[in-house]
């Protein structure tokens, strides 16, 4: 029973999203918008979730004075400012994202430069692994490098200064050299996505059950 | 002599991270200062969905996808204004929506700026439709009714009571699907949305997404596609409306310079050592 229904839920889901999208009329398309409307409440839930999976997890850290304690309670800080600034905006307003509330505030203030900050930070790592990483050691690294060196020239305006025609090669890496095996790993995949798709359909595959 | 040249190609094999990152620190935030534009050179993909766009009628309504957050905004932020600007100059009416919940507050920042400066009217010219989770549930389900996963509009105010909304309920009433991504949602896009009900849809996408999103662009299941920072400089070319896009690229253009500086200095280091140490 306790792997059936899961089952069973799978194979109906799934049989109906499968045949309403040949079939768009009564009732699959009817069951159809159900099923989905039903998939965007369980995930809104699955939030929740994450939520308390996150409190336990840095709850456990501080408690047993794990390395790195004291960054889980800037994580309590955090989740207790924008929990509590978010109930306020959504009192007063109902759209606590438009600009002028309190949550739009914090969001601008310290969220838009902490999570802009860390994504500037590749650049950093980025120029500093291709200077130790990027060495010209035998034929495959040769190529690589050649390529890396042109696309990354190319794509700025220093390339077209440098020389007219390298913004034409490194858009040619692009639409000839990198599309036949990016094409060849998206079929992969997709086809891959498909056979995956069948066995939990049909029950096959069940490791999500446990 | 021999021990200093020794000592100096050992030097340039290893500098310290301080010194790169300091260095590329330089080239990135002199540009930005000064307020330097580059002028780029305009690409096909580009082009496309410039073009794309621009043979739409005033009559028209896009959708626009807000599926990226702060991280990616330095990229994607003067895209999505870029865009706008084309939309609104040529009366294009724009419905907002977004994927991502910390997303939606920097689109919104970018509609009711470029709004303004076009003096468009929330209801009758554009609007925001808000975040909703489950993304490839709602694409589906709003080719045969918006109202379905959004009876209301971001503000919790129902669709039907602004004039814009009335006469849209799916995509047959959607010109456009324009998706700013940072992630698979684009591909979803495609998809579900692009192969099931024929919807034409433009992407921009992060600079290091464009590589994986250009195969769509040649099979033609999408009809334009900006790339980076790049894409968005471009794309402020085409409407002359220069912004942060063609400021960056000058920042951009200069931290491509020092790191290809450092992977040809790395290499000569490299060579050099080895060629001291008798291994070449």
């Amino acid at each position: 029973m306790k792997k059936r229904v899961p089952l069973l839920i799978t194979f109906i889901t799934g049989f109906i999203v499968i045949v309403s999208f040949f079939v768009p009329h009564r009732p699959f398309g009817a069951l159809e918008t159900e099923t989905l409307i039903w998939y965007s409440i369980i995930l809104g839930f699955t939030l929740l979730i994450g939520v308390d999976s996150l409190v336990r997890l840095h709850t456990r850290q501080i408690r047993r004075k794990k390395k790195g304690w004291w960054y889980s309670i800037v994580f309590f800080a955090g989740f207790f400012y924008c929990l509590t600034i978010g109930i306020i905006s959504l009192i007063r307003t109902p759209n606590p994202f438009q600009p002028g509330t309190v949550f739009f505030y914090g969001y601008e203030t310290i969220l838009i430069p902490l999570q802009s900050t860390m994504f500037a930070l590749l650049a950093f790592f980025v120029a500093s692994a291709s200077y130790r990483a990027f060495r010209a050691r035998n034929l495959d690294a040769t190529l690589l490098l050649i390529t890396a060196v042109i696309v990354m020239i190319g794509r700025v305006p220093a390339g077209h200064k440098l020389w007219t025609r390298l913004p034409g090669i490194a858009n040619w890496v692009f639409d000839v050299l990198q599309m036949g095996p990016m094409r060849g790993i998206m079929i992969g995949v997709a086809l891959g996505a498909v056979a995956m798709s069948l066995r939990l359909i049909l029950g096959i595959e069940r490791t999500y059950l446990s | 002599m021999n021990g200093n040249k020794k000592n100096f190609w050992d030097l340039i094999n290893s500098i310290s991270r301080e010194i790169i990152y300091t260095i590329l620190g330089i080239v990135v935030i002199i540009p930005l200062l000064i307020g330097i534009k580059e002028e780029v050179q305009i690409s096909p993909a580009v082009e496309a969905a410039y073009k794309t766009i621009e043979s739409l009628d005033s009559t028209d309504v896009v959708i626009v996808s807000i599926d990226y957050d702060p991280s990616s905004m330095p990229e994607l932020q003067p895209m999505l204004k870029a865009i706008l600007r084309h939309t609104f100059e040529n009366n294009i009416k724009v419905i907002m929506m977004a994927f991502l919940p910390l997303g939606l507050p920097v689109g919104t920042e970018g509609l009711e700026e470029v709004a303004r400066e076009y003096e468009k009217v929330y209801g009758e010219d554009y609007i925001n439709l808000g975040y909703r989770p489950g993304d490839r549930a709602v694409m589906i389900d709003m080719g045969k009714e918006i109202r379905n996963f959004f009876r209301t509009d971001v503000n919790d105010i129902p669709l039907d009571s602004y004039p814009m909304m009335r006469d849209i309920h799916n995509y047959n009433d959607i010109a456009l699907i324009i998706g700013l991504e940072h992630g698979r949602v684009g591909e979803f896009w495609i998809q579900y949305v692009g192969s099931r009900y024929n919807q034409r849809i433009v992407l921009g996408v992060t600079g290091v997404m464009a590589a994986e999103t250009y195969p769509y662009l040649q099979s033609g299941q999408i009809e334009g596609l900006i790339g980076g920072l790049k894409g968005a400089a471009e794309y402020e070319t085409l409407i002359k409306k220069p912004g942060f896009g063609l400021t960056g690229m000058a920042a951009q253009s200069w931290a491509h310079i020092a790191i290809v500086m450092f992977i040809i200095i790395g290499n000569i280091g490299y060579f050099m050592t080895r060629r001291k140490q008798g291994r070449l």
